[in-house]
């Protein structure tokens, strides 16, 4: 099996709980690959762990077990090939905007002059349309702006991956929408490889290549990655038109409302990958209620097609019974 | 009229009150005959040592500060000689006690380990009244200038040092994040990420203990004699000088209140908003 660009192999956190009791497990044997390019979106409830993914991924949080790999080396701590974007902007409060931008770039290219460091910090605030407020403080700016300074900064530093920790979480809709727009703007322009928490089913649809579906903790897995198969470029006023948009969201809400409290699988088979699913395609006995399959848990072989079917998992499976359109 | 206007009109007001019952409080009864050599000398016929009026007591000042650095002996000298002797012994304590408590207080900041190892010490030294360091300092140092220097030194290390440990190990772990993404190196992230995020909390501590300083010398010069505004306020009380007692007094006041503005300015240029 050729190794993804990156790879998160058998990864768990355990947490030593007081007394005598076994130890929390907050997720275990999380298995994730993520190709070059790829915009890959992880949505799950809160306390499943998914900022814990995202801070081993980082290099900010050790995992209790299991492994990173990207580019073919293991991720033993933090680097700036791996840029982050926190949910609270982390802008350093004394700096301004730009000089926060510079602050990434010079710390990736050290022996750039300032003039090099200032205009390349420019352009990545350009991009996000903050150009006329180079100069404020992060005090000064509103949450949008400030969540654009960090975009610019993570994506001014050029990092082989981009993790995203609910960027947008703390922004109002309007916000949100106009900085998804850019998001997804330099993303095309730069084919980051993104790594991206949201709560926002919508939001994952418009951005993702992929989503992965996280069950509940404790003993969280990813039970699914989601194929989201609609055409690039994506426009957030044209994107609900695709045929295909609700199946895909139907499909994701269903997980979160009626699948997400499913015990973890029984069988822990260490090397399992999520199920892999594409909502776009029919499968054979799909009924008026949009069942959900699967295939069996870790059993694909290499490069199936994307065709479920349903076999050996029965306890993921899991029926759709109410009207998820109502999210 | 801005609020400030007001205030300083509700001040002058209070202050030439005060100055009125004082003055006012404190005249010598008039002669009623003509006075003798001895009432002149002694500075009236009155029976009763007064307090100088407010009267008095600006006329002597204008005296002090017309020729603030006249040396005229070791018990003669002008206003401004015995504060410069006073600030520099501040000022050499206070910018050691920063020297070794900035630093120090890094560590103990940043290392959960050096911050309960420490503690025990800080927590028993820190109460102790400067002034008892005096005895050993002055047996020890064998010199009376830089024992003074050595209690300011004392004194002022405490709330540095204390506020840079709490600033440093309050920083926001978001930021130190920031710092570790970009590969920052330990060093780099102390100056460029900690410092700055710590600066407001170092420079309150600073603002602390330069007041406390500026307290301590006068009592500390008192003790040690020869020079310095302490000497000066003691010695003109020896000589049974209130008028001069009094005008010290209130430069002691307005030092220290220029000191405090010197700090609290420095403390606006790196203070940030979240």
């Amino acid at each position: 099996m050729s190794k993804a660009f990156v790879s998160v192999e058998g990864l768990s956190k355990h947490y030593p709980s007081p007394g005598k009791q076994s130890d929390l497990i907050v997720f275990d044997q999380v298995n994730i690959g993520i190709e070059k390019g790829d915009f890959v979106c992880i949505i799950g409830h809160s306390g499943c762990g998914k900022s814990t993914i995202l801070n081993i991924l980082a290099g900010l949080d050790v995992a209790t077990s299991g492994g990173v790999i990207m580019d073919g080396k293991e991720i033993s701590g933090p680097s700036l090939d791996r840029g982050v974007v926190f949910q609270n902007y982390s802008l350093l409060p004394w700096l301004s905007a730009l000089q926060n931008v510079n602050f990434g770039v010079r710390a990736r290219w050290p022996n750039w002059s300032k003039a090099e460091v200032e205009a390349h910090s420019t352009k990545y605030l350009n991009m996000v349309g903050l150009a006329n407020s180079l100069h404020q403080k992060p005090s000064q700016l509103s949450g949008g702006m400030r969540q654009r300074v960090s975009i610019a900064r993570a994506f001014a530093t050029q990092p082989k991956l981009l993790l995203l920790d609910e960027p947008f979480g703390a922004l109002d809709a309007l916000t949100r929408g106009i900085i998804q727009d850019e998001l997804i703007k330099i993303w095309s322009a730069d084919q980051q490889t993104v790594f991206m928490i949201t709560h926002d089913v919508d939001e994952a649809i418009l951005l993702a290549d992929r989503v992965l579906l996280m069950s509940n903790g404790p003993n969280a897995r990813i039970a699914e990655s989601v194929k989201i198969n609609l055409p690039r470029p994506r426009e957030r006023a044209h994107i609900i038109d695709h045929p295909g948009y609700y199946k895909i969201r139907n499909h994701l809400v269903n997980f979160l409302v009626n699948c997400s409290n499913q015990p973890a699988r029984a069988d822990s088979d260490r090397h399992a990958t999520p199920i892999e699913i594409d909502p776009l395609v029919e499968v054979p006995h799909a009924g008026e209620e949009k069942p959900v399959t699967e295939t069996g848990a870790g059993r694909k072989p290499a490069g199936s097609s994307l065709v479920s079917s349903i076999d050996s998992a029965p306890s993921l499976a899991c029926r759709s019974g109410s009207d998820s359109t109502i999210f | 009229m801005t609020l400030n206007v007001r205030a300083a009109i509700v001040s002058l007001l209070l202050l030439f009150v005060i100055l009125v019952i004082w003055e006012a409080l404190n005249q010598a009864p008039a002669a009623t005959t003509a006075l003798s050599e001895y009432e002149l000398l002694m500075g009236g016929a009155d029976q009763q040592a007064r307090v100088p009026p407010p009267s008095k007591i600006i006329g002597h000042a204008y005296d002090e500060l017309s020729r603030p650095f006249y040396d005229a002996g070791p018990n003669d000298k002008g206003i401004g000689i015995q504060l410069a002797y006073s600030l520099y012994r501040v000022l050499t304590g206070y910018l050691a006690a920063a020297i070794v408590a900035i630093p120090l207080g890094f560590i103990i900041g940043m290392s959960p380990l050096m911050h309960k190892a420490l503690n025990p010490f800080i927590q028993v030294l820190r109460p102790i009244s400067p002034l008892a360091w005096m005895p050993l300092a002055l047996f020890v140092i064998k010199d009376s200038e830089q024992s003074a220097i050595f209690v300011i030194f004392i004194c002022s290390i405490w709330p540095m040092l204390i506020n840079t440990a709490f600033g440093v190990a309050t920083v926001r772990a978001d930021w130190v994040n920031v710092a570790k993404t970009h590969e920052l190196s330990q060093l780099m992230t102390a100056f460029s990420v900690i410092l700055p995020a710590a600066a407001p909390t170092i420079l309150t501590g600073m603002r602390i203990s330069i007041g406390i300083a500026w307290l301590v010398i006068v009592a500390a010069e008192m003790l040690v004699g020869g020079t310095g505004i302490g000497y000066y306020v003691w010695n003109e009380w020896n000589n049974l000088d209130l008028n001069s007692v009094i005008f010290s007094i209130l430069m002691i006041g307005i030092v220290g209140m220029l000191l405090d503005l010197a700090l609290s300015g420095v403390s606006r240029l790196i203070q940030y908003e979240e």
